[in-house]
């Protein structure tokens, strides 16, 4: 990142944080949980203790931070190396990512960025000024994406308050500060998890691992199976509502499954993964030493905030992440790609100067997609 | 200490304080050397531990679950506890690993009858007891099926391989696991046997006596059978060769997926300069990185914890497994091409 890009960035998120210190919080017992951060152009700092608003609010504002975290594990000793910090448990988290979605919409938002001569182009096998092989790709996330990620965080919620008996209060939904959101569920018997028990609880949610004798349909005496019920709980209800769909249909659903055979119903079940099961990213979940981005904080990916959702079928975070200020600032953009923020439209540009405000200057920079003039 | 009836105690024994029963009944060690009657009880030991190391369940002389006649149950008892003196006093641990995991599927028989009892409420209270005491497991009866909070089957249920114990594969309802008597006391069968295990390797090995030499020699002899010879092959598993094609292609192989590949090798016994070169390829390769990676990994760097290869579990989570027949099994890819073989 050029300097002068670097320096715009660290003006604004140093603004932002100044300004917003009462959206900017430490967790829930913070003496227990390790934070960290990164600079812009800079390595991660980590094992770190804070244990108040405030020592937070002075970090951010004398060390300005690209990206800022707190783990979802409460340790001992925060402070210690990670063998030494005495694990007590850790909240459950969940990820979900736009760009795992396997959306349609995505190859019309997103470009390549060449690595060595930052050329920007649609996505090829090399670049088409030098042939290099090696380049980012660069995603402007859409509406699609958003309302795609909010199903996923519908179908956990469900799982969650259902199977999983969480309560409603102890779960909260906030948007990643680029393409998803984050869910975290806090007083919950799973507190105590290891990494292989929350390896097994993420197989459950996205509906994986599933076999065909769960349902009733046997391998061997095949014709003695048996099909669950419409109105039963858990997978064996969503499952037959998926094949069998209204109960007048049932009796045609199950001689097709009957004729298809046991092998045919497991690739039923393989398609119905994406359909029923939802799609987290398992690694976080399972990870219970990672540290998560701090509610509040900014997400250098994007110049957004990571905010509450309160009510997530009218959550916009176009608007209500883009938190930044309309300044007027120059900036010479690069972004093949059109955007909305706060209710306006920009781009495309083609390598031109233009005067924008500053929380979508913020955004095409941390793109990369553009610099200061 | 859970208190057991007469009953209680022949079928579960490993409950039982040993040296306080012996003492109860009025015997010491030192008569079943001399005592002709009691030989027999030894033999009977000696037999109970054979059939175990057969991978059969010894058969007891309980009927319909109690003593048939009065001194069935002393019996019963007493060549529990001398066949654990014996494989005291033998120390081969294969054995004992053999005869713990025999006598806790013995015990879940009765363990599983006991559970399911809708005539004798007390005998369904012990079983209950027994599992929430010895694996700390809150059991449920709702109608017909035992339920389990969630939090605590994954516990256990993390110790199988089978598909069928996989969460998403059991009806799950309301933060609980619901399962049958027979999946209840399965799932804790590992950790009883555990349990037995533990249990005798707790106890003071006692001192050697002429009547115990016999049957310890022979199970000498026995163990012989069970040591394993292992054959491997070079080849490396499908998991490990779709990380190097996909590094080879110069395509982007996911932290996870390199997490796999450098553990997998070092596991090998590769050195980190052998490794290193294979990361060539990735988009974003950076020597200075990589190598520092990779030292952190062999534990030569940092806090000198070396990291090991994931399980097939863990790859399979990651959609980094890509199994073959050839893969036969395993749950960590460095067992691949690793074939035991019983020296029978």
């Amino acid at each position: 990142m050029y300097e002068s890009d670097q320096r715009l960035l660290e003006e604004s998120f140093k603004k932002y944080y100044f300004n917003n210190f009462d959206l900017i919080h430490v967790p829930d017992k913070p003496s227990e949980r390790e934070f960290g951060y990164q600079k812009f152009n800079g390595g991660m700092n980590r094992h770190i203790s804070l244990k108040s608003d405030k020592e937070l609010h002075l970090l951010l504002i004398t060390n300005i931070p690209s990206d800022v975290y707190c783990s979802n594990a409460y340790y001992l000793f925060p402070t210690l190396p990670m063998s030494e910090k005495d694990w007590k448990g850790a909240d459950l988290i969940f990820d979900i990512d736009s760009k795992d979605l396997n959306l349609n919409c995505r190859k019309e938002h997103t470009c390549a960025k060449c690595l060595s001569c930052n050329s920007i182009f649609q996505i090829q096998s090399s670049c088409p000024k030098c042939n290099s092989t090696k380049f980012d790709a660069k995603s402007l996330t859409c509406n699609t994406c958003i309302s795609s990620a909010k199903d996923e965080v519908t179908k956990l919620y469900d799982i969650l308050t259902n199977d999983l008996a969480i309560e409603e209060e102890n779960i909260q939904v906030y948007f990643s500060g680029n393409e998803g959101f984050h869910i975290y569920i806090t007083n919950s018997p799973y507190q105590q998890l290891s990494s292989r028990e929350r390896a097994e609880l993420a197989d459950y949610i996205m509906f994986r691992g599933v076999i065909p004798e769960t349902f009733g349909i046997k391998k061997f005496n095949f014709e003695k199976s048996s099909f669950p019920e419409l109105n039963e709980k858990g997978w064996r209800g969503k499952v037959a509502k998926q094949i069998i769909g209204a109960k007048s249909k049932k009796p045609k659903a199950i001689r097709e499954v009957i004729s298809g055979g046991y092998t045919m119903f497991q690739k039923k079940l393989d398609n119905l993964k994406d359909i029923i099961g939802t799609r987290i990213d398992p690694n976080v979940t399972m990870d219970v030493h990672r540290i998560f981005r701090l509610a509040g904080s900014l997400n250098s990916k994007s110049g957004f905030s990571k905010v509450l959702c309160k009510n997530i079928e009218k959550f916009n975070p176009f608007t209500d992440a883009c938190l930044l200020d309309d300044e007027t600032i120059e900036i010479k953009a690069n972004c093949p790609i059109q955007f909305k923020l706060k209710n306006r439209k920009f781009g495309p540009y083609n390598d031109e100067k233009i005067s924008v405000p500053k929380y979508a200057a913020v955004y095409m920079i941390c793109k990369g997609l553009a610099s200061t003039a | 200490m859970i208190n057991l009836g007469q009953d209680e105690i022949a079928k579960y024994p490993f409950l039982a304080d040993a040296g306080q029963y012996l003492k109860d009944k009025g015997f010491t060690l030192e008569q079943f050397d001399t005592d002709p009657d009691l030989k027999l009880i030894v033999e009977k030991a000696y037999h109970r531990i054979e059939v175990a190391a057969d991978g059969k369940i010894y058969k007891s002389d309980l009927i319909d679950d109690k003593a048939g006649k009065d001194a069935t149950l002393p019996r019963e008892v007493f060549s529990f506890l001398i066949a654990v003196v014996l494989l005291k006093l033998c120390g081969i641990s294969s054995l004992i690993q053999r005869f713990s995991l025999a006598e806790a599927r013995r015990a879940e028989k009765y363990l599983e009858k006991d559970l399911a009892n809708l005539s004798d409420k007390t005998k369904e209270e012990l079983a209950v007891r027994i599992i929430r005491e010895l694996f700390s497991l809150t059991v449920y009866k709702q109608n017909d099926y035992f339920a389990i909070p969630i939090e605590d089957y994954l516990k256990h249920s993390i110790n199988f391989h089978e598909r069928e114990w996989k969460l998403v594969n059991r009806h799950v309802e309301n933060g609980m696991v619901y399962l049958t008597s027979h999946e209840t006391v399965r799932l804790v069968r590992k950790e009883l046997s555990g349990y037995i295990t533990s249990k005798i390797h707790s106890i003071h090995t006692p001192q050697m006596s002429n009547g115990f030499k016999k049957p310890v020699e022979k199970l000498t002899t026995l163990a012989k059978k069970f040591s394993t010879q292992t054959i491997s092959s070079t080849e490396y598993p499908p998991c490990i060769k779709h990380a190097i094609e996909v590094l080879e292609k110069g395509e982007n192989l996911p932290h996870s997926g390199r997490f796999l590949l450098a553990t997998f090798l070092l596991g090998k016994g590769q050195t980190v300069e052998q490794i290193a070169p294979l990361f060539k390829n990735a988009p974003d390769y950076n020597e200075k990185v990589t190598l520092y990676q990779l030292n952190h990994l062999a534990g030569s760097v940092g806090n000198a914890t070396k990291y090991s290869c994931p399980s097939c579990d863990k790859v399979k989570s990651q959609n980094l497994c890509f199994a073959i027949p050839e893969c036969d099994n395993i749950i960590n890819p460095l067992q691949f091409g690793k074939k035991k073989t019983l020296n029978v």
